[in-house]
């Protein structure tokens, strides 16, 4: 054990059992999965990308590169968890991954032997030829070889949440930055909102040794947690990881709510995705340590000086028994105390120029050696150590500043990329501004937080500066080391080393974003955090280019990775998507329905009968009820609008292509719609209620879509008519009431009304009473069969079902789904879905003479254009198979008899095709060039896809009462 | 991103259809030949910078607003109801 006896953030009273790889240990609450297997002495904790390289635990911190473990098993397994940001919890279970057949002994290790073969770009050279044997043999190889932890395949058990938080200040991180933003601005009343990723408030002030007012840190932190959590406008969210920064100052973040229980509590959510709208932001995110490229640099054993400090004094273990220290910065010495403190042996404090007390050593370790750390070589000299930390010099983590647009630029005073110029509305504080300090961090809180106060035209609070113990912050830079021995390492989770930056250098990859994309330079899972600019500055001094000219590469979210179930949230399954049923649903699963999607709604497709196997069974026996005797079809789900005001007449007028101003009171009409490029858009039927006030309907897909045109010819085109619309589609179910019966089973229902042949003929509407409340009923025939549809209010339509059916009991009546209405306007060469798809003109569908010519609508001009008018374009025509009980398919291609089936004879394609009953055959409808004047010709239908090719006659796309006797008896 | 809703107050984009510039104008129809109307309904201009845009408040009040959006940086810099814009 390397547990410390005292001190550290740790509850020793809390001891916490866990597993690695198998094997039992024990932690304490407030350690994280990386500390407790460091006090258990665990080194050795993955295994790299590429080479299978043993490696330990780098960092603290979500920046970490190597120790990423697959946490929990079975459906809850989440691989590549951080160890390092892993929040430990009695039970946890972790285990390696990227090893086989275990994590001491990899037997992919022999990748490293072949490391000649794996340097930059690899993919490119090496398994280019020939060329089929890379889905066969090279990509499965390299797959199993190369990679991460794996999914469990399994549906994840948990729930993710989703909520919206809204803000003056958002404070991003709660270090010694963001805890003086968050107070100054919550004193003053401002709606506040702090996001901290890790489980405990203090930022760098956990991991180092500072006085604040003359008291240890951590006393501040208490005391402002303390008066932040008793503010009434401040809301801290711990565990709540900020990942991207959005347009107008919106910002995504996932609370881990129990990620740090073995599974959640009942009811509670796994994660919480946040979406925050704030007025302001301060960006307190700290900064990130960069390692130091030195030959072997990747040995388990070698850790970030900041990582050696958090593990002694907040975890309070001892990485090792002898660490050295190989520094940039004042980091290092101040490391170097706080080790001695811990009575930890500093075998040696290495600095380039030996700048630090008397003991350091000038030179640079220039190789490592053992299995994990024995000894580091500087100048040609052995020291044993077990632990090497490396202060490189620090990145400010300024991504989700990058994320709204804002441009890194270069600062040579501190070697390191900031941002001159925030994004609007966003402020940076503490390290995440380049001021590395713990006075200039408290500095910058009060001052951004006062000035984010002020913008909002709140007034400031005054507050004392705490006064904080000195703190200098040393800067230092050093890209590679010469007379490095063995690999040096910049990208430690994809295996990028000085060589292959060198080597993408030579092949011509010279920019910062072709050097990320040929390495995979910073493209793993910890996006380069730690090592990404020592690439980018290799590459500046390959090419003997300025770091400022050579810039960075474009962050973009997420700055973490994010588990795809919280973006998914409750979003999942059955509710994907809403559902919308009509009001007719149960009483038609009552009755058999198979039911079919139709946008959001389920629509009746069919009603099975007892003793019928085959959909096509019921389809037909429905159909040729219509045509006999009466059906009824629940039709609820086609768009209803209401259009009133003086000026309604004039707008219907403007939308549909034929006139609906001199649609008589008590009237119908059918109208088509175009697109203002004069192909058709809809077509639905209008009925005029009153002398102001229309209903009109849409096809069931584009009920919103003619909503939203409707409401901008209103706004925007003609905002000077007086006319209102809205959409009554869910206020009215509607039913279909069609066959020669139709009469009769009206009558029964409507007892009051004449609906005699005279009194309410075809294309009759009228407002009448049902069962004593409001109904409308219409003389519309889709299926070309005395029909009428009746509409009453939502909440009766099931009663309305229920009814029919009752009234219609004695002479049969059937209930029919979408497809026998399919088969029944196919029969009438009705266009449908199918043929209103968004290419095909008026002209094309035999409609060309519903264009007025004596107003002006919607695609009116560009309706005339030649192109869109010309004969030869493929115009809706009926076709019937040759040889008889032969089937034409939807989607099949219409060809001259005798020409090859080749798109270059492509004469147009059927666009419905359906078994009917009254022809006795299948029948089609479709496209085919010139098609009106070619009745009688004989061309093939032919499907590639389904392997058909069919002998057709080109007919009317009439087949059934062409002369339309039987809808107006 | 967030839009300001001439009735609603700020509301998150996603309440909203998107349709594209609001420079062009329809042709006074009764008139209008094909030319015009092609030159309304097709070309549009690639704008780098304030762009005045339709969009719809789909989720919201329903109403047609101009939106004056910046397009390099999707910086918002006002709405106002179509029906008043037109004015």
């Amino acid at each position: 054990m390397s547990r410390l006896a005292a001190g550290g953030s740790i509850d020793r009273r809390q001891p916490l059992a866990f597993t690695f790889d198998g094997k039992s240990y024990q932690g304490f609450a407030g350690d994280t999965l990386a500390s407790a297997l460091i006090a258990n002495d665990v080194r050795l904790v993955g295994r790299s990308f590429k080479y299978h390289r043993p490696r330990g635990i780098l960092t603290a911190g979500a920046e970490e590169p190597n120790a990423l473990v697959t946490l929990r098993s079975g459906a809850r397994a989440e691989p590549n968890s951080k160890a390092t940001t892993v929040e430990l919890y009695d039970g946890l279970e972790a285990a390696s991954q990227n090893r086989w057949p275990s994590l001491g002994f990899d037997m992919m290790a022999v990748n490293g032997l072949l490391s000649p073969i794996f340097v930059a770009g690899f993919y490119y050279k090496t398994f280019m030829w020939p060329r089929r044997f890379w889905e066969r043999l090279y990509e499965p190889l390299i797959r199993r070889a190369a990679g991460l932890g794996a999914l469990s395949g399994l549906p994840d058990p948990d729930s993710y949440d989703r909520d919206h938080a809204f803000c003056d200040l958002l404070v991003i991180g709660a270090g010694p930055a963001g805890l003086m933003a968050a107070l100054t601005a919550g004193r003053a009343g401002a709606r506040v909102l702090i996001v901290e990723e890790d489980f405990a408030l203090g930022g760098r002030l956990l991991a180092e040794r500072h006085e604040i007012d003359g008291q240890p840190a951590a006393d501040w932190v208490a005391a402002v947690a303390a008066e932040l959590a008793s503010l009434p406008t401040v809301r801290v969210l711990k565990r709540t990881t900020l990942f991207g920064g959005y347009d107008s100052c919106t910002f995504g973040a996932v609370e881990k709510v129990a990620d740090h229980l073995v599974t959640p509590a009942a009811g509670q959510p796994r994660q919480r995705l946040w979406k925050i709208a704030a007025k302001r932001t301060i960006l307190a995110t700290g900064a990130v340590e960069r390692p130091i490229s030195f030959g072997g640099n990747d040995r388990p054993g070698v850790m970030q000086a900041s990582a050696v400090e958090a593990y002694v004094n907040r975890f309070a273990t001892a990485p090792g028994k002898r660490i050295a220290i190989f520094a940039l910065t004042a980091s290092g010495l101040r490391l170097a105390r706080a080790l001695k403190a811990a009575g930890i042996e500093v075998p040696a404090i290495v600095t380039p120029d030996g700048t630090g007390d008397g003991s350091t050593i000038a030179g640079m370790v220039t190789a490592t050696h053992g299995k994990t750390l024995r000894s580091i070589e500087v100048s040609g000299r052995r020291i044993e150590a077990d632990i090497l930390a490396m202060a490189g010099g620090w990145n400010p983590a300024i991504g989700i500043a990058s994320h709204l647009g804002a441009r890194p630029v270069w600062d040579d005073a501190i070697h390191a990329f900031v941002l001159k110029t925030p994004p609007a509305g966003m402020a940076l504080a503490g390290a995440a501004a380049g001021h590395f300090s713990l006075g200039e961090a408290i500095d910058d809180g009060l001052r951004e937080a006062q000035a984010a106060l002020a913008d909002l035209g709140m007034p400031a609070t005054v507050g004392a500066r705490p006064a904080t113990s000195d703190d200098p912050a040393g800067v230092g830079t050093l890209w590679s080391v010469p007379g490095s021995k063995g690999k040096a390492f910049v990208d430690f989770q994809h295996d990028v080393t000085v060589d292959d930056i060198a080597l993408a250098e030579r092949e011509g990859f010279r920019s910062v974003e072709h050097l990320k994309r040929y390495t995979t330079l910073g493209m793993a899972t910890d996006q380069g955090k730690a090592g990404q600019v020592n690439g980018q500055a290799l590459l500046a001094a390959a090419t003997a280019t300025a770091m400022g000219e050579k810039g960075t590469v474009i962050a973009r979210p997420p700055d973490r990775p994010v588990a795809i179930g919280a973006f998914a949230g409750a979003h999942t399954a059955a509710h994907f998507r809403p559902v919308r049923l009509t009001a007719g649903h149960a009483w038609a699963a009552e009755n058999g329905a198979s039911f079919v999607d139709t946008g959001q709604w389920k629509r009746a497709q069919w009603f099975t009968r007892p003793g019928e196997s085959d959909w096509l069974e019921s389809v037909t026996r429905e159909a040729r009820a219509v045509r006999t005797g009466v059906g009824i079809c629940d039709v609820s789900t086609l768009g209803k609008i209401e259009v009133a005001g003086p000026d309604a007449a004039t707008l219907l007028d403007r939308l549909y292509t034929n006139m609906m101003s001199t649609l008589p009171v008590g009237k119908a009409r059918y109208g088509l719609m175009l697109r203002e490029d004069g192909f058709v858009f809809d077509d639905g039927t209008a009925a005029r209620l009153a002398d102001d006030r229309y209903v009109i309907s849409t096809t069931t897909a584009n009920a919103a879509r003619v909503m939203q045109h409707v409401d901008y010819c209103r706004h925007v085109l003609w905002p000077e008519l007086d006319a209102q619309a809205v959409s009554v589609t869910e206020q009215w179910a509607q039913v279909a009431v069609a066959g020669p019966n139709a009469r009769v089973l009206m009558q029964r229902l409507l007892p009051d009304m004449d609906l005699s042949n005279e009194a309410f003929p075809f294309m009759a509407s009228a407002q009448c009473r049902w069962r004593d409340g409001p109904a409308r009923l219409f003389r519309l025939s889709f299926s070309g069969e005395l029909a009428y549809e009746i509409a009453v209010p939502a909440d009766r339509g099931a009663a309305l079902m229920r009814a029919l059916t009752e009234a219609g009991r004695s002479f049969g009546v059937t209930p029919y789904g979408t497809e026998a209405l399919g088969v029944l306007r196919i029969e009438k060469g009705h266009p449908a879905g199918n043929e209103l798809n968004g290419q095909t003109t008026a002209h094309d569908l035999g409609m060309g003479r519903m264009l007025s010519a004596r107003k002006d609508f919607i695609g009116r001009a560009l309706a005339g254009r030649a192109a869109l008018t010309d004969p030869m374009r493929p115009t809706l025509v009926g076709l019937k198979p040759v040889r008889p009980g032969e089937r034409v398919r939807g989607g099949a291609h219409l060809l001259p008899l005798g020409a090859a089936a080749r798109a270059e004879h492509d004469q147009g394609y059927v666009t419905s095709a359906c078994f009917s009953p009254v022809v006795d055959g299948w029948i089609a409808l479709g496209l085919l060039a010139n098609g009106p004047s070619r009745i009688g010709e004989r061309v093939r239908a032919v499907s590639p896809v389904r392997g058909t090719d069919v002998e057709v006659e080109v007919c009317s796309p009439i087949f059934f009462d062409p002369e339309g006797v039987r809808l107006r008896g | 991103m967030r839009i300001p809703c001439p009735y609603c107050g700020e509301r998150d984009a996603h309440e909203f259809v998107y349709r594209g510039d609001a420079a062009p104008q329809r042709p006074d129809g009764a008139e209008a030949n094909e030319a015009a109307f092609a030159d309304y309904v097709y070309p549009r201009a690639n704008v780098a910078g304030a762009m005045h845009e339709h969009w719809y408040h789909a989720q919201g009040c329903r109403t047609w607003i101009v939106v004056e959006r910046d397009t390099r940086s999707h910086a918002i810099a006002g709405a106002t109801l179509a029906r008043e814009a037109k004015r």
